[in-house]
């Protein structure tokens, strides 16, 4: 049985500079799905339009043209208030730099989602960061300036946070971008580790093919169209 | 209530320690300034209306001048005279006075009312003789309009009918003490002797010399003003609301109605222009102390964008971010009064012992009013959210997909 869908994208395109001269389409009509549970990348080269599509995904930015549905809703032209909430409801985000707030500890940083959501630190969303810093193997480091952290921490931290809320999807934008292979390669098993365990689903946007060939599903795109979408990953 | 807002705010705040202790501190001087300036101006012109005023009714009323009335002939047209000569005002009653007093007595503004009778004199000692003013007044309302008893400083505020109370200018020239004898004059009376029951100082050396107080009925008396008042004399509530009150008292009456601010008008002028100084210098303190704050806040928009840009991609809206800016303009408002108000106070406490009026007394007591430390919370708290406006709606539309690849 198929799982139920968690993103439906049916021709999107997305033009920077429309109805001005220096106008220029990136996404050329993009359709995929994504269903509950797919650890999925996004491979492609630099300028295929990877961040362009990870960002409407991750609803920071409108699609010029097409339908989206997230999570059974048409968001593609939702208002700015529904797309902050959704982001907050559905979507979990892991950045290439790891971006903690740097005036918060390990353990606030994986709170943050849940004060905007909860608007107060309760014991049972604390009791929950606590653990996913656990399971990250960073319960050592709650207290820690996420400054004091090395990248690798912080990225774990991050994982931690994108997962507070349990998001149905997480999107990572080259969450092991700038790690060594070590590290690299602790921080994949760590998302695998999160997808079998609690279900969540990971787009994963790499330009590390050998990462890519883990993945359940690869989905390459190139000059703003999909070239290729392949399901099975390499045991 | 608004926790996620607060705990950002706090933080960032306390994350930009320098920038946040320069401007709360910038905001603390302003403050302060406007406390110091407010306050000793508030002070100094209480003392300077209740020097004055001490000595003098809020409200005067008198009997209106006598004007010279062209008779009319019928079936001619009115008379027009290339000159007139004006009339020489003499000393009159008010007519019916009794029942004005009553009136206005009823009035609610006024809280005192007293009738006097006052007009010119002679007192006489021996071979010294001086030109003096007599009043005659009812001591106990009286004092209720001018505070005369507080200013005794020898004898007693006590007016039987041959009773005189002096000032201590006059007490010298004369070379007299209380119990001594006096011989009062006047145009239409050749005097009596009077024993001087009280000294009086109101501060002003002139006042001290000129007015010699009688009981009512001895002054009707000498002044050939039988049963007469030649004023009304009134205190009121607000002494600011008097010019009000005056105009209102003119509907009511044909007589001659005064506030202290026309008869004292260089004084009032002086007193509304500082005033209006005052409130020009205080509004552009509190604009630059809110550039200041704008300017902060701006620049830390920009150092936090990228941190904005997270925030907003985990699932901040604009209003959360909006909210974080402007309550960081509101926290340093409010630090920076509550800081500004202590420095404020202390730099009038040191004011107060340091600034001396001419003769050497403390040029304003301190009136340290909670209206005052209110307002200024009030007000920096309203510049503080002001201030924040720019940065916070500029942090608010920041792009999340830009700002999180600064």
């Amino acid at each position: 049985m198929m799982a139920p869908p968690i993103i439906t994208l049916e021709g999107i395109r997305k033009t920077y500079n429309e109805g001005t001269p220096i106008a220029q389409e990136v996404l050329h009509g993009v359709s995929f799905t994504i269903s509950e549970g797919e650890f999925t990348a996004l491979i492609g080269p630099s300028g295929s339009g990877k961040s362009t599509l990870l960002n409407i995904l991750g609803l920071l930015e409108p699609a010029s043209s097409g339908s989206y549905h997230l999570n059974g809703q048409e968001v593609a032209q939702a208002s700015e208030d529904q797309r902050t909430r959704a982001r907050l409801s559905t979507l979990g985000f892991i950045f290439q730099f790891h971006h903690l707030l740097p005036a918060f500890t390990a353990v606030e940083n994986v709170l943050m989602p849940g004060l905007m959501r909860d608007r107060e630190y309760t014991p049972a969303r604390r009791a929950e960061a606590l653990a996913l810093l656990e399971a990250v193997g960073l319960a050592h480091a709650a207290s820690k300036k996420s400054t004091a952290l090395s990248g690798g921490m912080q990225q774990r931290v991050a994982i931690a946070r994108s997962l507070i809320l349990t998001p149905k999807i997480v999107l990572a934008d080259e969450p092991t971008g700038n790690l060594d292979t070590q590290t690299a390669d602790d921080i994949f098993a760590l998302l695998r580790r999160f997808n079998k365990e609690r279900g969540t689903a990971f787009l994963i946007v790499t330009h590390d093919p050998r990462l890519a060939e883990r993945c359940d599903r690869k989905i390459r795109l190139v000059d703003g169209v999909i070239a290729e979408d392949l399901h099975g990953s390499v045991p | 209530m608004m926790k996620f807002e607060r705990t950002l705010a706090l933080r960032f705040l306390r994350e930009g320690r320098m920038q946040t202790a320069l401007i709360v501190g910038g905001t603390s001087i302003g403050v302060s300034l406007i406390i110091f300036i407010t306050g000793v101006l508030t002070g100094v012109q209480a003392d300077l209306i209740s020097r004055t005023l001490g000595t003098q009714p809020h409200i005067v009323v008198r009997p209106p001048d006598e004007v010279n009335h062209p008779q009319f002939q019928e079936g001619y047209s009115p008379v027009v005279f290339a000159t007139a000569q004006a009339r020489a005002q003499r000393l009159r009653s008010i007519d019916q006075w009794q029942y004005l007093a009553d009136e206005l007595a009823a009035l609610p503004e006024v809280v005192a009312l007293t009738p006097t009778v006052s007009g010119p004199g002679f007192v006489l000692r021996g071979e010294v003789d001086k030109s003096i003013t007599v009043v005659g007044i009812d001591p106990q309302p009286y004092s209720r309009v001018t505070k005369l008893d507080e200013k005794i400083v020898t004898g007693s505020l006590t007016l039987n009918p041959d009773d005189a109370i002096i000032g201590v200018e006059l007490a010298k020239d004369l070379g007299v003490s209380v119990g001594d004898k006096i011989h009062l004059q006047t145009a239409r009376s050749a005097g009596n002797a009077f024993k001087v029951r009280g000294v009086y100082d109101q501060g002003n050396r002139e006042a001290n010399r000129r007015f010699v107080y009688v009981n009512l009925r001895t002054g009707q008396a000498i002044l050939d003003l039988a049963g007469g008042a030649s004023s009304l004399d009134i205190a009121v509530k607000d002494i600011f609301a008097a010019a009000t009150i005056t105009a209102a008292l003119r509907q009511h009456t044909d007589q001659k109605v005064e506030s202290w601010e026309e008869t004292n008008r260089e004084l009032f002028t002086a007193l509304s222009n500082q005033t209006i100084m005052t409130r020009i210098v205080r509004s552009f303190v509190a604009i630059i102390v809110a550039i200041g704050i704008t300017s902060v806040l701006v620049v830390s928009v920009v150092q936090k964008q990228k941190e904005i840009g997270i925030l907003r991609a985990i699932g901040a809206s604009r209003g959360d971010i909006l909210r974080v800016f402007l309550l960081q303009g509101a926290i340093i408002g409010i630090a920076g009064a509550v800081c500004g108000s202590m420095v404020g106070t202390g730099l009038m406490a040191l004011g107060s012992r340091v600034l001396r009026a001419a003769d050497g007394s403390a040029l304003f007591q301190v009136h340290l009013s909670p209206g005052l430390y209110a307002g200024a919370m009030l007000v920096a708290l309203v510049f503080g959210l002001l201030a924040a406006t720019v940065p916070a709606r500029r942090a608010a539309s920041l792009d999340p997909a830009r700002a999180i690849r600064v």
